[in-house]
C-alpha cells in the first residue's frame, strides 16, 4: 500500500465513523470496512434462509387448514416469507454476493438459518403459536434493525416488520379461537405454546456473556440491544398476552419482580441449543433436504427460464423485432 | 340471500374448479424451482380460493362445502385436481384451465344473472393466471432440450382432461360448448409459438369423460380432500 492509499483509507474510515456515530445510513456505493461488510453478508443471508426455510413448517399445514378462511390466511402468510426473502436477498446482493452463491452455501451447510424452524409443527395450533410466539420474537429482534446503519437492510426491515407484525396478530387470534374453542381445541393450543415456548426464548441467541458478534456489530450500529435485554423485552410482552388468551406459559418460575419491575424466568436449556445449532435438532436434516432438494428439481426450469432469455434477446437483436420481454434472466439465480 | 337449485348448483361447480385448484398449487408451497414463483403460485391460488369463497357463500355456508361434502358431491372438472407433477405438468395445467376459465367469465361477465359481477372482477385475476401460464409455456417450450421434452409430455398427459371442460354445467348461463373453438385457437396459438405440438389423441379420458360435474373423479382426487377434510371432520362443531 502507498501512503497516499494509506491515507485514502484513514479519511474514508474517518468518514464512516461519522456517518455511523451520526446515525446516517451507508449506501453500497459507500466505502465500507471489509468486516463491516461480511458481517452485514453473513446476517442479512442468515435472515433470508430463515424466511425461506421457515415456509416449510407452517407450509406443512396449507393442505389441511381447518377452514377456508383459515387457509386463505396461512396461504398468504407463507407468500409474504418468500417475498421477504426476494428482499433480503435483494438487500445482500447490494453488498456484492448474489442470491445463487448464498443459496448454496444455504445448501453445502456453509450458512446458517434460525434454528427455531429446525423444530416440527405437529398440530394446527402450532401455526398458530409460530405467528405468536416465533413471529413475536423475530418482531422483538427486528424492529431495531429498521434503525440499522446499512441502508437498504433498514429499509427492507421497515417493510418486513409491518407484515410481521400482522402474522403476530393473526397467529395470536389464532390461539385465541383454540383456547376458547372446545376442550379439545384449548388442549391443542396449550401443547403447542408448551412445546414453543422454550425455543423461542433461544431465538435471541445465547446470553450476552457468551454472545461472539455483539460489541462489534453494536459499535457499527447493526446491533442495538443485547440478547438478554431483548429476550427480557419479549418476556414482558408475552406474558399478559398469555394471561388474555388463556394459557399458560411453561416456566414454573416466572413470576413478577416488583424491584426490577420485569419478570424473572427460569433457566433456559442451553444445551439444547447448542445440539440444535449443531444439526442434531428434530428437523435439521428435513428442512435441508427439502430446500436442496426443491432446488434441484427447479434447476431445469431455471435453465430453460436463461436459455429462452438469452434466445429471446438474440432474436431481438438481430432482427429488431419487439416481443414480450420477461425479464427471465433475474430468475436464473 | 342464498340461490338455489340449479343457479346454486351452478355456483358451487364453479367453486369446487377453484377451490381443487386452489389446492392443488397451494402444494407447491416451499417446493417451487425459484422464489419468483413460489411468490407467483401462491398468488395465483389466493385468487382461486377467494373466488371458490365467494361462489360458496352464494349458495351456502363456505366450510360445510368445501369440509363436509363428499368425493361424490364435489362437481369440479378432473383437470383441476389432476396432481401436481413436475413444474411442466403444473403449467400445462394452467395453461388448459385458465384459457378455459377466462373465456367462461368473459361470457358470464355479460350474461344475466347473480354470477356476472363475480365474473366481472374474477376475470382480471384469471388473465393475469393465463399470462403467467403462457409466458412460462413459452419459456419451457422454447428453453432447453430437456425443458422442451418436459413441456410437451405434460401438454400431452393432460389432454384427455380437456374435452370435459366443455360439457355443460348444470344451471349456468352459458354455452360451455361454443367456448370450445375460441379455446382450442388460443391454446394452439400459444403451443405453436411454444415449438410444440398439440395432440391428435383423444380429449376425453376414457370410461370418466365428462364425469367431473357428475361428480365422477379421479382416485387422486380422494386422497387430496381427504387430507384437506381430516381435521375438521376431526372436531365436529367447532369453530376456528
Amino acid at each position: 500500500m502507498t501512503t497516499a492509499q494509506a491515507t485514502d483509507t484513514v479519511d474514508q474510515q474517518a468518514d464512516f465513523d461519522a456517518v455511523v456515530s451520526a446515525e446516517g445510513r451507508i449506501e453500497p456505493r459507500d466505502w465500507m470496512p471489509d468486516a463491516y461488510r461480511a458481517t452485514l453478508v453473513r446476517q442479512i443471508a442468515q435472515h433470508a434462509h430463515s424466511e425461506i426455510i421457515g415456509m416449510q413448517p407452517e407450509a406443512n399445514w396449507i393442505t389441511r387448514a381447518p377452514s377456508l378462511r383459515r387457509k386463505a390466511i396461512l396461504m398468504a402468510k407463507v407468500q409474504d416469507e418468500a417475498g421477504h426473502g426476494l428482499y433480503l436477498y435483494g438487500a445482500a446482493e447490494t453488498l456484492d454476493v448474489d442470491r445463487g452463491e448464498l443459496l448454496d452455501k444455504l445448501h453445502a451447510g456453509r450458512q446458517r438459518y434460525s434454528s427455531i424452524f429446525n423444530y416440527p409443527t405437529l398440530t394446527w395450533a402450532d401455526v398458530g403459536a409460530i405467528g405468536w410466539l416465533v413471529d413475536g420474537a423475530a418482531i422483538t429482534n427486528q424492529v431495531p434493525l429498521c434503525r440499522c446503519s446499512y441502508g437498504p437492510y433498514a429499509r427492507a426491515m421497515v417493510r418486513i416488520c409491518k407484515e410481521e407484525s400482522f402474522h403476530q396478530r393473526q397467529g395470536y387470534e389464532l390461539l385465541h379461537a383454540l383456547s376458547h374453542g372446545t376442550p379439545a381445541q384449548h388442549a391443542m393450543a396449550q401443547d403447542a405454546v408448551d412445546r414453543w415456548w422454550w425455543p423461542s426464548l433461544m431465538m435471541f441467541g445465547p446470553p450476552d456473556d457468551e454472545s461472539s458478534h455483539s460489541e462489534q456489530s453494536m459499535a457499527w450500529r447493526i446491533k442495538r440491544h443485547s440478547n438478554d435485554e431483548l429476550r427480557q423485552r419479549f418476556v414482558d410482552i408475552c406474558v399478559p398476552q398469555a394471561e388474555s388468551l388463556g394459557l399458560a406459559l411453561p416456566d414454573p418460575d416466572l413470576r413478577w419482580n416488583e424491584e426490577r419491575g420485569t419478570h424473572d424466568f427460569g433457566e433456559i436449556d442451553w444445551s439444547e441449543f447448542q445440539q440444535v445449532l449443531r444439526g442434531n435438532g428434530p428437523c435439521n436434516e428435513q428442512r435441508l433436504d427439502q430446500r436442496r432438494t426443491a432446488h434441484e428439481n427447479g434447476a431445469w426450469v431455471r435453465e430453460a427460464a436463461a436459455a429462452h432469455a438469452a434466445k429471446h434477446s438474440a432474436r431481438t437483436s438481430d432482427d429488431a423485432v419487439s416481443g414480450t420481454a420477461t425479464g427471465e434472466g433475474a430468475m436464473a439465480g | 340471500m342464498f340461490l338455489t337449485g340449479r343457479a346454486a348448483d351452478a355456483a358451487v361447480a364453479l367453486g369446487d374448479d377453484a377451490l381443487v385448484l386452489s389446492h392443488r398449487l397451494g402444494e407447491w408451497a416451499g417446493h417451487a424451482p425459484m422464489l419468483e414463483e413460489e411468490v407467483a403460485l401462491a398468488n395465483i391460488a389466493l385468487d382461486l380460493l377467494g373466488q371458490a369463497r365467494f361462489l360458496y357463500s352464494l349458495a351456502g355456508d363456505e366450510d360445510e362445502l368445501a369440509y363436509l361434502r363428499e368425493e361424490r358431491a364435489f362437481r369440479n372438472a378432473q383437470l383441476v385436481e389432476r396432481p401436481n407433477g413436475d413444474f411442466a405438468s403444473t403449467i400445462a395445467r394452467q395453461l388448459y384451465f385458465s384459457s378455459y376459465q377466462e373465456l367462461l367469465y368473459t361470457e358470464l361477465a355479460s350474461a344475466e344473472g347473480e354470477l356476472a359481477p363475480l365474473a366481472a372482477k374474477a376475470v382480471k385475476e384469471v388473465a393475469y393466471h393465463r399470462d403467467h401460464a403462457v409466458q412460462w409455456t413459452l419459456r419451457l417450450g422454447d428453453g432447453t432440450a430437456e425443458s422442451s421434452r418436459r413441456m410437451q409430455a405434460a401438454l400431452t398427459d393432460l389432454w384427455r382432461y380437456t374435452g370435459e371442460l366443455f360439457d355443460p354445467v348444470e344451471g349456468l348461463p352459458v354455452d360451455t360448448a361454443a367456448l370450445r373453438e375460441p379455446w382450442l385457437a388460443s391454446v394452439s396459438a400459444v403451443v405453436r409459438q411454444a415449438t410444440l405440438t398439440l395432440p391428435d389423441g383423444p380429449d376425453r379420458s376414457g370410461w370418466t369423460a365428462g364425469g367431473g360435474r357428475h361428480g365422477i373423479h379421479t382416485e387422486a382426487f380422494g386422497r387430496m380432500i381427504a387430507e384437506m377434510q381430516h381435521l375438521h371432520r376431526a372436531h365436529p362443531g367447532a369453530t376456528w
